[in-house]
Formats: structure tokens, C-alpha cells, sequence
């Protein structure tokens, strides 16, 4: 089986200063993968780079067939790669349901799109009791909860998910938490960076560790999470 | 006093021309945060299309045959030109410094004029526009021009057109997307260098709709015109709160009134007899401007906006 994504030695430069230095991993279908490492190790630059966002340097991406970067970001979403970015960037100014209504802008299927926002609305039930308030008005939580939803609205074929626990409640972190597991038993295919390492190793297929642009260590999750050397850095043990 | 109603509906009509021009000004800033400084300019093309419609068409045509003609010919040339420049003046300079499309603005503006003025047959002094036949139309004690009853009825169907586009259509919602956060706009697959277009086209066709009723209401477009009608119209932009198209419109009418009722008043206030006429109506227009900048800096209907950490 090919991967569904497959990331050959990319490179991705601000300036003269490169902040991903030729970093190579696959995702298959069905699999949570999770990149963790430090703040400025790359991980959100390689995301951004991904869904086109940002446009690389060097290397390969290619995405179910299709070598991405050949294509603009709007493009992109279009072939089923969704990116929940670093900060929720929810639309402040427009209404939940509007917001998800967004995430579905390429689809044309109403009834679908009526379905799945009926199902963002179960996955998150305080988004529906809410969905005509501004969504600017949303706790970080319940922003981070519209920000998943709303991506999952273009039915992706791989869901990049970036520090979707970054500045909330530890009560909200294991929500959210909880709710990626949820998409993983259900099938949905995830690439998640996280800086809450605990949380992404224990959910993580496959697990590689970032440091100032490199990959320094790749395992699966649970081997990663036993790792000596990832315990002392990233769980903050002795 | 008894001359107040007529000059309420003066007011109006002055600022509904105002705000059909606001509306470019407001919608390219809300989405690419550029003052348009060249689209007084627009607005004056389209002034030149609707005249070169009239001019094309055999002599004798009636109004009413020539009148949507020279709509759609204004339409045509201020589009073309909004989004030519777009296309090869403001797009290459895209992510550059903010000053340097800013700069680009106003070299276009006076490129424009200067080439109506070198080119168009005659355009060095004002060329006379086509009057509607009939009227004045008299409703009690107001009197309404014929030439201003287009500007009534064009208006508010261009204001419920808008209204609809940006809150009903897919292209309006990526349009409101874009504005609040353009990158995230482009997650949701929307294409934003499409969108920066159409706001670019929307906003010279409302302004070659005003430059109509501009001809109809004052009998002749100049290569000039567009220079304080681009001012009044930006300034009825940042009345209402920049970047919100309903502001435009509600700056527009706000600046209209204001003009008008201290032009017409203000010289029956004891001690100020020197300041009332027409040549004072630009002073009372930025007076006003200056109050609002000082007093509600974000616009009549703006909201304050944080800058993003």
C-alpha cells in the first residue's frame, strides 16, 4: 500500500533562514501521526508548507498521488488535505454555523453539508446550542472545538491538526484530546502536532520528534513514549 | 426654516452619489487594506464610458433606449481599467511594503486623468452629458430634478444588490472570509486572488453607476472629476467605519446631509453670514472628517479592531 502522504526531504526557508532542513515521512491511510518537538522546531512551518500555505524550498510532497507543489493553497483543500491551523483561526465576525458552512465552501452536495454540520453538532454539542452567536464571542476551547469542526466539513482524506490544545484548561485539553481519539476510532485520518507530548504519543500511530528543523527521532507512539531520552526532554521527567 | 425638507432631500441625494463611490474605497480596503487612491479615477472613466455610449449612439435616441447603454458602457470601462490595474499595478506588489501600492495609487490617478485629458476627443475642458427629458418633478414643497430621480432609484437597488451579494452568494461569504483572515480564507479553498478581483470590479461598477448619476445630475463629466468626488467618497468611507459596506453608504448619506444642511444654514447663524455659500460645502465635508477622526476614529458603524499580537 502506497502512503496517503508522503513528505520527501522538504525544505522551507524564511529568507536565508531555513526553518525546516530536509525532513522525509509518510502518513497512511487510517493512521494518526504526530510530530512533537519544542516552539521553532518547525513542526506548524511544516504544516503551513503542506497545505500550501507557505511555498518550500526543496523536496517532495506528494498527497494521494499529487505532487502538491505544483498547487495554491485553495487547491489543495480541494484534493482532501483540511488544516485546522496553530491559533483556531475561527472567522470572528460570523456565526458558528456560518464558520462551518465555510469549511464546506467547495462542496455543493446541501444535504451533505446540512449532515455533516448535523454531525459537527454531535461530535460538539455546545457548538449547536450556540450556532447562531458570533463566533468570535467562543472560549478558546469552544473555538478550538469550531476550528475542527469546521475542517472536518470538507470531508478530508487527512486531517492536519496543529497544537489544538495549545492554551486551554486542562479539563478542555483532555476534551479535545478525547475528541481526536474519537475521529481516530472512526477512522479519520490525522497528522497532529502538539506540544502536550503525553497526549499526542499516547494516540499516535507513528510519532517523529522535531528539533530545530530536523527529525531526530521517529518510532511509533508508544515506543516513543517509553523512550528514555523523549521522557527526559518532552514529558518533563528527572 | 421652510426651505429644510428640500434641502434634507438635496442632502440625501448628494450623499447617496457619495456613497455609491464609498462603496469601492470600503470593500477593496476591507479585503487588501489599500486605499485606492486611483479610484476617484475609476469613477471618472466610467463617467467617459456612459458619455462615449451616448456619443456612438445615432443622434435622436431616446433616454430611455440610452440610458441603460450608458450604464453598461460605464460599467464596462471602470471595470475593465479597476481590474487591469489590479491585475498589473497591485497584484505584483502584493506582500510588499504597504507603501508602496499606496504610492502606485496615486501615480494611476494621475496617469488616468492625464490620459482622458491627452486622448478622449475634447476632454481638456468639461464635456456636456445628456439631460433626461421632463421634470422637474415638484412633491409639495420639494423639487427633485429629473437627473437626480436616477440617483433615487439607482441607490437603493445597488445598496439591496450588494446587501445580498456579500451576505447570500458563496462569493460573498468567501468575500466576508477573506476580509477577516485571508489565509485561513484559502484553507477553506476559497481563492482569494479571485476574490480580491471581484471586489476590485464590484466596487468600479457602483462607482460608474454614481458617475452616471454624477453626468445626469450636474450636465457634463470632466477628466477632474474624479479628484474631490474620490475624496468626499473616501472620506464618506472612513465616516462610516472602513471596511464595512453598509458604513459606506450610511457615511455617504451622513456626509451629503451634513454638506448640504451647513451650506445651506450655517450663514443664518448671527456671526457667521461670511461662511454660507457653496464655496465653503468641501469645508463643512472635512470638517466633518476631522470631528469624526477625533471623536470616533473607527467610523460611525466601525468597530475597534485590536491589532493581532
Amino acid at each position: 500500500m502506497t502512503a496517503l502522504l508522503e513528505v520527501e526531504d522538504l525544505r522551507v526557508a524564511y529568507g536565508k533562514i531555513e526553518a525546516v532542513k530536509g525532513i522525509s515521512f509518510t502518513v497512511d491511510a487510517g493512521e494518526v501521526v504526530t510530530l512533537i518537538g519544542t516552539n521553532g522546531a518547525g513542526k506548524t512551518t511544516t504544516l503551513r508548507t503542506l497545505s500550501g500555505l507557505l511555498k518550500p524550498v526543496g523536496g517532495q510532497v506528494k498527497f494521494d498521488g499529487k505532487p502538491l507543489r505544483k498547487y495554491p493553497a485553495h487547491k489543495i483543500v480541494s484534493f482532501g488535505l483540511a488544516h485546522s491551523p496553530e491559533g483556531r483561526h475561527i472567522f470572528p465576525r460570523m456565526t458558528i454555523e456560518d464558520n462551518l458552512r465555510l469549511g464546506a465552501f467547495l462542496r455543493s452536495d446541501r444535504t451533505g453539508i446540512e449532515k455533516d454540520i448535523q454531525r459537527a453538532y454531535d461530535l460538539f454539542p455546545i457548538l449547536g446550542e450556540r450556532r447562531k452567536q458570533a463566533a468570535g464571542t467562543l472560549s478558546g476551547g469552544e473555538q478550538q472545538m469550531l476550528a475542527m469542526g469546521r475542517a472536518l466539513m470538507s470531508q478530508p482524506k487527512l486531517l492536519m491538526l496543529d497544537e489544538p490544545s495549545m492554551g486551554l484548561s486542562p479539563i478542555m485539553m483532555q476534551k479535545i484530546m478525547a475528541t481526536i481519539a474519537e475521529l481516530k476510532a472512526q477512522g479519520t485520518t490525522i497528522l497532529l502536532v502538539e506540544q502536550n507530548a503525553q497526549a499526542a504519543l499516547s494516540l499516535a500511530d507513528q510519532a517523529h520528534v522535531m528539533e530545530i528543523g530536523k527529525i531526530v527521532l521517529s518510532g511509533s507512539g508508544r515506543d516513543l513514549l517509553h523512550d528514555e531520552s523523549v521522557r527526559k526532554a518532552y514529558l518533563g521527567e528527572d | 426654516m421652510n426651505e429644510l425638507p428640500q434641502q434634507l432631500v438635496n442632502g440625501l441625494l448628494l450623499g447617496s452619489m457619495y456613497g455609491l463611490v464609498a462603496i469601492g474605497y470600503t470593500m477593496v480596503y476591507g479585503i487588501v487594506q489599500l486605499i485606492n487612491f486611483a479610484h476617484g479615477e475609476i469613477f471618472m472613466t466610467g463617467g467617459f464610458g456612459a458619455l462615449t455610449v451616448w456619443l456612438i449612439l445615432p443622434g435622436g435616441t431616446t433616454m430611455w433606449l440610452a440610458l441603460p447603454l450608458m450604464i453598461i458602457g460605464a460599467v464596462i470601462v471602470a471595470v475593465t481599467i479597476a481590474v487591469g490595474t489590479e491585475r498589473f499595478a497591485y497584484r505584483p506588489l502584493r506582500g510588499g511594503p504597504r507603501l508602496a501600492p499606496l504610492i502606485t495609487a496615486i501615480g494611476i490617478s494621475l496617469a488616468l486623468q492625464q490620459a482622458v485629458w491627452a486622448w478622449y476627443p475634447g476632454a481638456t475642458s468639461s464635456l456636456t452629458f445628456p439631460e433626461i427629458p421632463g421634470g422637474p418633478f415638484h412633491l409639495g414643497s420639494i423639487t427633485i430634478q429629473t437627473g437626480d430621480v436616477f440617483l433615487l432609484t439607482a441607490a437603493p437597488i445597488s445598496m439591496a444588490v450588494l446587501g445580498y451579494f456579500v451576505m447570500k452568494t458563496r462569493t460573498g461569504r468567501g468575500m466576508q472570509a477573506t476580509a477577516q483572515d485571508p489565509d485561513t480564507a484559502k484553507l477553506m479553498g476559497i481563492n482569494t486572488d479571485r476574490i480580491i478581483v471581484v471586489a476590485f470590479a464590484l466596487g468600479a461598477a457602483f462607482a460608474a453607476i454614481g458617475a452616471v448619476a454624477y453626468g445626469l445630475k450636474y450636465g457634463e463629466v470632466n477628466f477632474r472629476m474624479g479628484f474631490i468626488l474620490g475624496l468626499k467618497a473616501f472620506t464618506a468611507a472612513v465616516l462610516g467605519g472602513i471596511g464595512n459596506i453598509y458604513g459606506a453608504m450610511i457615511g455617504g448619506l451622513a456626509l451629503g446631509l451634513a454638506e448640504t444642511l451647513a451650506t445651506a444654514f450655517i450663514a443664518d447663524i448671527p456671526g457667521m453670514q461670511q461662511l454660507g455659500g457653496q464655496s465653503w460645502a468641501d469645508v463643512w465635508a472635512f470638517v466633518l472628517l476631522i470631528l469624526v477622526l477625533l471623536f470616533r476614529p473607527q467610523g460611525l458603524l466601525g468597530e475597534r479592531v485590536a491589532d493581532r499580537a
